[in-house]
């Protein structure tokens, strides 16, 4: 493998991995559902997606002909979160779950 | 005739693509296992398909994905910044958007979008379908966010795809 | 340069996973454990690929998209749950 390839291979993994980091963090530390909703929503699945697309570029440089199907799971990833993170929202909103004060509009019914 | 034997031509497409993806080959027995696969699934399941507007200017909706793509690592950067940045500068806000969107499919790609990029989850939708509740990390400016997923979205998805606009 | 990033990004993967599991005991709400659990699955699933990348085998690719599919459904299984008591509807 070229030096070059692993080096992109390397900050792909370590970038993505770090996001799915942020993700995590935005889930412990943010105060109310509502905000913790948005670290995993957008930081994990890029994350993730980043050490996918790390593992496809890897894999494709060791065997013969490329190896795309890890596209599969980045693509399942990101068409499934927003649905997953609607539906959490949607609960969240039915249970009245309570939001920080400094939060401004209303949340429905 | 041809929609009588090929329904939905595009997850034909579609189907077969991913049987390919997923057997990660593309040796000739596993195209034409797959071609047969994307002819007969739909086939069988037509009726049960949710029905997609055709796609009226498909160069349009290359440089939509495109930036769509642009947006989410843009949106995780800022939402990183957000998450790791003192928690005291969080300015949440639960904003209404209205939608002109009916056709279904478009709107889930609209709300999927929104979920996916800059500061923004969807979090409910109006029983008659015409607004959209949005969860903002950090919205300053609530007419502005509205404003901002009208033009750079909405607007777009209405010319891509062929669909009524009400 | 690999084999000293993919452990270093396990690492980060398990301080994530952590952090997940904190949220996962802590609640307050179900709502919030149920996300604690999406995300961690997908913290998971990063962790799969990486160790497959370190054994150098593509054998895992199955089990990830596996874990990706069934973590879905059991998320949205969850929270339709939680919306109405009732999953099929």
């Amino acid at each position: 493998m070229p030096l070059w390839l692993e080096a992109v291979i390397c900050v792909l993994l370590v970038l993505g991995s770090l996001f799915a980091l942020v993700g995590a963090i935005g889930l412990y530390r943010l105060p109310d559902f509502f905000t913790r909703l948005h670290g995993p929503t957008k930081a994990t699945t890029l994350g993730v997606g980043g050490v996918v697309l790390g593992s496809m570029l890897f894999f494709s440089s060791q065997g013969e002909g490329g190896s795309l199907h890890e596209i599969l799971v980045m693509l399942f990833l990101f068409i499934t979160a927003p649905v997953s993170a609607h539906m959490l929202a949607k609960a969240a909103l039915q249970e009245r779950l309570p939001v920080i004060p400094k939060t401004r509009g209303k949340p429905w019914d | 005739m041809i929609r009588r034997w090929l329904p939905h031509p595009a997850l034909s497409v579609a189907l077969a693509g991913l049987w390919l993806l997923l057997n990660n080959t593309l040796a000739p027995g596993h195209v034409l296992l797959g071609a047969f696969l994307g002819w007969g699934i739909p086939l069988l399941v037509g009726p049960f398909v949710m029905p997609v507007p055709r796609v009226r200017r498909p160069l349009l909706l290359v440089r939509f994905l495109l930036r769509v793509i642009l947006d989410i690592v843009v949106a995780n950067l800022h939402v990183a910044r957000l998450v790791l940045g003192p928690k005291g500068r969080l300015s949440p806000a639960f904003v209404e958007v209205p939608v002109r969107i009916d056709d279904e499919f478009v709107l889930t790609a609209l709300t999927s979008i929104i979920s996916l990029t800059p500061g923004t989850v969807s979090a409910s939708l109006s029983e008659d379908r015409r607004t959209l509740l949005v969860h903002a990390l950090d919205a300053p400016d609530a007419e502005a966010l509205v404003a901002e997923i009208r033009t750079r979205y909405e607007t777009p998805l209405l010319e891509i795809f062929e669909c009524s606009n009400t | 340069m690999l084999e000293y990033v993919i452990p270093f990004c396990m690492a980060v993967m398990g301080v994530a996973a952590t952090l997940n599991v904190v949220r996962l005991i802590q609640g307050p709400s179900m709502p919030d454990r149920v996300l604690a659990l999406d995300t961690f699955y997908i913290n998971a699933l990063a962790v799969i690929v990486l160790f497959g990348i370190w054994l150098n085998t593509d054998l895992f690719f199955e089990a990830a998209l596996l874990i990706a599919v069934m973590g879905f459904v059991g998320t949205v299984a969850v929270a339709k749950h939680l919306l109405n008591g009732d999953i099929i509807d």
